[in-house]
């Protein structure tokens, strides 16, 4: 180490990995999950431009074609054909919008109200926080699936119900791990001087320290995405979600339940999409907890 | 008690830090002397490199990003960078001590503070058990801890914060150390408290003939129990001199400023001289001198090459273009 | 500098109970952080409060920012005391009080613009539209010396003396009568210090501004202030104009106080007074004189009897039984 060439092998060594290692984890940006999430993102908005067939439309002359690549396989249809000559390809961009629609919807809403919650509990405390942490608590303790297959059941499918069932459901997680970073910060220097400025309970809790949560904020409703896509296609495996004919992953993997053994590329496909995007929300949302706050203990 | 003897010399000590953002040298060729039983102050401010002078000593420089890229450290004309890391520990601890600055972290909360005092005697001293108990009360008193036997069963946070940095200091010497570094150990105590440890830093170092490296940003500490002052700017030393010959002749512009700059309780001014700038970013230091871009006697060639070190007066150095 | 008194404090005190118990909490104790403290603080001076850890000073500036509630006591601001004020007086108490704080990094919304930060007392008090908003945080930040392009850029791309300029800016926005310095420049590089002081030195030359400066560095409190309050363990043992208490301190605390500051050159040597034991839990605060058990001239009255503060000679007040 105490030589010049030690030096400059050890300049090289270190450049070539990009210097220490925690910091090489954290700069590069995961493409890998960013491309997919995009990919998926640009279905969900232009799906109706791209699908190379109306997924709707069936054709009882094409039923259970198999993907391209296999004998009888057509390149029009490249993912193959349902059992009712859907092509599957087509259904999943479509079913990508769904997917997304619902699974955005789900994480701004119930982040709203868990980062509302957080909000007044910890900032205003006593009593008010105490009973909204019972609320939370209640809320958190409760079996998710169980009771969302129950509310859907009640109020019957459609895909606005699956949105407020997933959001009423779901925030109790954001509330209780907000909460901890909103009664940190209360004591802070800035927000003590913003209360000696004049400072209202609600500019500070929405001015001061709302702008400091968000980051968390994201972090949480990337890394809930994943989750809130497979509670979404597991409502809609069960019949209880997004009703046909619009296509849902879900829905489309129930579909093809029936007939696995003979056209395992009904489901496969979709279930594939939902994987892709399930991980790519999860390691940007790792990415991001990384990025934003290295010190982030909650998660 | 100062006798001639150099026990350490540090010559042209460099470490650097691998970034992302570049490489930040923090101790770009350091080089000093410590004579038996002498307090050598290293003063400057944040960033200087004053702390990592005194890790890379001891070979705690925090890997993967720090590497000592250079220079010697020689104990008794030992050169410990060239050291295993197994000899290292015997060393630190053994005969190198340091006393950091934060005393809550210093102490470790789960053991009693005679658990603690015990253990670099037990790792470096072969002695009974019962022995090792009689030298943990003779330390705590010798670092004025009243009632040893019932402090020895304490924990670390029924301490106040003076006492705890007793206790590190009995730690560090519980082995009769040569050199004790002490990485501004009075920045968290309060006034009266700060006065009494480094009275009783004054008094151990007479009783165990310890030579001591102070790293301080307190030229008040400096002027108390410092020997001789280092001064350090952006990873170099500036300016070095016996401590009263500093005050009185203090030849670098940072080092006049920086004396300037401070206010005095004996003498009353109405404007405190006032360094412009900002200390410098180490991993974007200007070409020249890095106090240049400050410097309110900057000529041509400050900003193109480093000046080197010169002695102004006998055993008074300075590394700047005014003096030569 | 007027002798006109701006703000008074008179018997100002402040307990924290300690209670125990999970669901009906008793109360076993009480931290006496203040304890019955009373000053004055005359309209364009600075007054400095200095003491160790655990004396009261930070409580006493939460107190008057009314950041924490009074136990018992009162402060009178402009003659008026502020138990009996009315809404709009106090209100205008409120605006009146404003403070820079130590850590420059805690001190700033991290996620607001810095124009938005300084301009935030304006907007709350209302009453300027966005133009005349504008122009005030402009001549603000060129009172405190930052550049023009500040208010749109973030905190963190400042460094801690800036921030502590913008920190001062802020404060100076709502044109308070008085501001309260909580270790302004101890969390700063000794260089940039100096630039602080000075700067705040300026502004009060400028602005006739009034300021309670609170700081463990006596040379710091000494060079800024112009009268200066001592503490112990939640009382005020001594006031006196700068140069005479520390030149002629007469408290026993305050004469330790003054042995132990570090001398500006190594010739300059002080008999330290070294005071015997730790400070005192205020959980528990010794009976009589606070300061009676760590004294180096106690008497037999001290154990029993709270000195009072006491006039000594003009302007000088001591709170001890030795006069």
């Amino acid at each position: 180490m105490l030589n010049s060439q030690a030096v400059s092998e050890t300049e090289e060594k270190v450049k070539a990995t990009g210097s220490s290692r925690p910091m090489k984890m954290v700069r590069g940006i995961p493409w890998t999950p960013v491309i997919i999430l995009s990919l998926f993102l640009i279905c969900g908005i232009f799906g109706s431009f791209i699908t190379p067939h109306d997924p709707l439309k069936t054709d009882l002359r094409v039923v259970k074609k198999p993907p391209f690549f296999q004998q009888a396989g057509d390149v029009k249809y490249l993912l193959g054909t349902d059992n009712i000559g859907r092509d599957i390809l087509s259904r999943i961009i479509m079913g990508a919008g769904v997917s997304l629609q619902v699974g955005f919807a789900v994480v701004v809403f119930a982040g709203a109200l868990g980062a509302l919650i957080a909000l007044l509990s910890a900032y205003l405390g006593g009593w008010i926080d105490t009973i909204l942490m019972r609320i939370t608590d209640m809320f958190l303790s409760m079996p998710y699936l169980i009771i969302a297959i129950a509310l859907a059941a009640v109020l019957g499918p459609s895909k606005n119900n699956v949105i407020l069932i997933m959001g009423i459901l779901g925030w109790a997680g954001y509330a209780r791990v907000l909460r901890g970073e909103v009664l940190r910060m209360k004591n802070a220097d800035f927000i003590k001087l913003a209360i000696v400025a004049r400072a209202g309970k609600i500019r500070v809790m929405f001015q001061h320290i709302f702008p400091n949560i968000v980051n968390t904020l994201v972090v949480l409703a990337t890394l809930q995405l994943g989750n809130v896509i497979i509670m979404e296609s597991s409502l809609s495996f069960l019949g209880l979600g997004v009703p046909p004919p619009e296509p849902a992953w879900g829905s489309m993997v129930a579909d093809g339940r029936v007939i696995m053994s003979m056209a395992w590329w009904v489901r496969t496909w979709p279930g594939i999409a939902i994987l892709l995007v399930v991980m790519s929300s999860n390691l940007l949302g790792d990415w991001l907890r990384l990025r934003l706050d290295p010190k982030f203990r909650q998660l | 008690m100062n006798s001639n003897d150099t026990i350490l010399a540090v010559q042209d000590l460099k470490t650097y830090f691998y970034t992302s953002r570049g490489v930040v040298k923090a101790v770009d060729g350091v080089s000093f002397e410590l004579k038996k039983g002498e307090t050598l102050g290293l003063v400057g401010e944040s960033g200087c490199g004053k702390s990592i002078t005194c890790f890379s000593i001891i070979r705690l420089v925090p890997p993967p990003a720090g590497h000592i890229v250079g220079g010697k450290v020689l104990l008794h004309g030992e050169d410990l960078l060239t050291k295993s890391e197994k000899e290292m520990t015997g060393i630190r601890g053994g005969r190198i001590t340091m006393i950091l600055q934060d005393p809550m972290m210093s102490l470790n909360p789960l053991f009693t503070i005679g658990e603690q005092v015990a253990e670099p005697i037990r790792f470096h001293q072969r002695l009974g058990k019962f022995e090792v108990w009689e030298k943990v009360k003779e330390m705590l008193r010798l670092v004025h801890i009243p009632s040893p036997e019932v402090r020895m069963r304490e924990y670390p946070h029924q301490m106040s914060g003076g006492m705890r940095q007793r206790i590190s200091g009995a730690m560090t010497l519980s082995c009769q150390p040569e050199i004790l570094i002490a990485d501004e150990p009075t920045t968290a105590l309060d006034v009266t408290i700060q006065a009494q440890f480094l009275s009783l830093l004054k008094e151990i170092q007479e009783k165990a003939h310890l030579s001591m490296i102070v790293v301080t940003h307190d030229f008040g500490i400096v002027a108390r129990i410092c020997d001789r002052v280092a001064v350090m700017y952006a990873g170099k030393i500036v300016e070095s001199a016996a401590t009263r010959e500093l005050f009185n002749n203090p030849c670098h512009p940072y080092t006049v400023a920086l004396l300037n700059s401070l206010p005095k309780m004996e003498v009353k001014v109405d404007k405190l001289y006032s360094i412009d700038g900002q200390p410098p970013e180490l991993h974007a230091l200007p070409p020249g001198c890095s106090f240049a871009p400050r410097c309110p006697s900057v000529t041509g060639i400050c900003l193109k090459e480093y000046p080197s070190q010169k002695e102004i007066t006998a055993d008074h150095y300075a590394s700047c273009w005014l003096h030569g | 500098m007027s002798s006109e008194i701006l703000l008074e404090a008179r018997d100002l005190t402040k307990h924290f109970p300690v209670t125990k118990g999970l669901i009906f909490s008793k109360k076993i104790g009480a931290v006496m952080a203040v304890d019955g403290i009373s000053f004055t603080i005359n309209k364009g001076e600075t007054f400095g409060l200095v003491g160790e850890s655990g004396c009261g000073k930070t409580t006493t500036s939460r107190l008057i920012l009314i950041l924490e509630k009074i136990t018992s006591g009162t402060i009178l601001f402009q003659g008026k005391d502020i138990n009996e004020m009315t809404r709009d007086e106090f209100e205008h108490y409120r605006a009146s009080v404003q403070a820079v704080f130590q850590d420059p990094y805690s001190s700033l919304s991290p996620r607001m613009k810095v124009g938005k930060i300084i301009a935030e007392p304006l907007i709350i008090n209302g009453g300027l539209n966005a133009k005349e908003i504008e122009e005030r945080v402009a001549s603000l930040l060129d009172l405190v010396g930052l550049r023009k392009d500040a208010p749109v850029l973030y905190p963190h791309e400042f460094s801690g003396g800036q921030r502590q300029r913008i920190a001062i800016a802020r404060a100076l926005a709502p044109d308070p009568e008085i501001i309260i310095l909580d270790e302004p420049v101890s969390a700063l590089d000794v260089s940039i210090r100096a630039q602080i002081m000075n700067l705040l030195r300026e502004i009060q030359k400028k602005t006739h501004n009034t300021f309670l400066l609170i700081a463990h560095d006596l040379a710091v409190v000494k060079h800024m202030s112009n009268r200066i309050g001592v503490m112990y363990l939640g009382k005020l043992v001594e006031v006196a104009e700068s140069e005479e208490l520390c030149s002629h301190p007469v408290h026993p605390y305050t004469q330790a106080l003054l042995s132990a500051a570090l001398p500006s050159h190594p010739d300059i040597v002080r008999e330290l007074i070294i005071l015997p034991g730790d400070v005192p839990s205020p959980l528990n605060p010794p009976s009589g004189c606070r300061f009676h058990t760590r004294c180096f001239k106690p008497r037999a009255i001290c154990s029993q009897e709270i000195p009072p503060l006491k006039e000594v000679s003009s302007g000088h007040f001591v709170a001890c039984h030795l006069d």
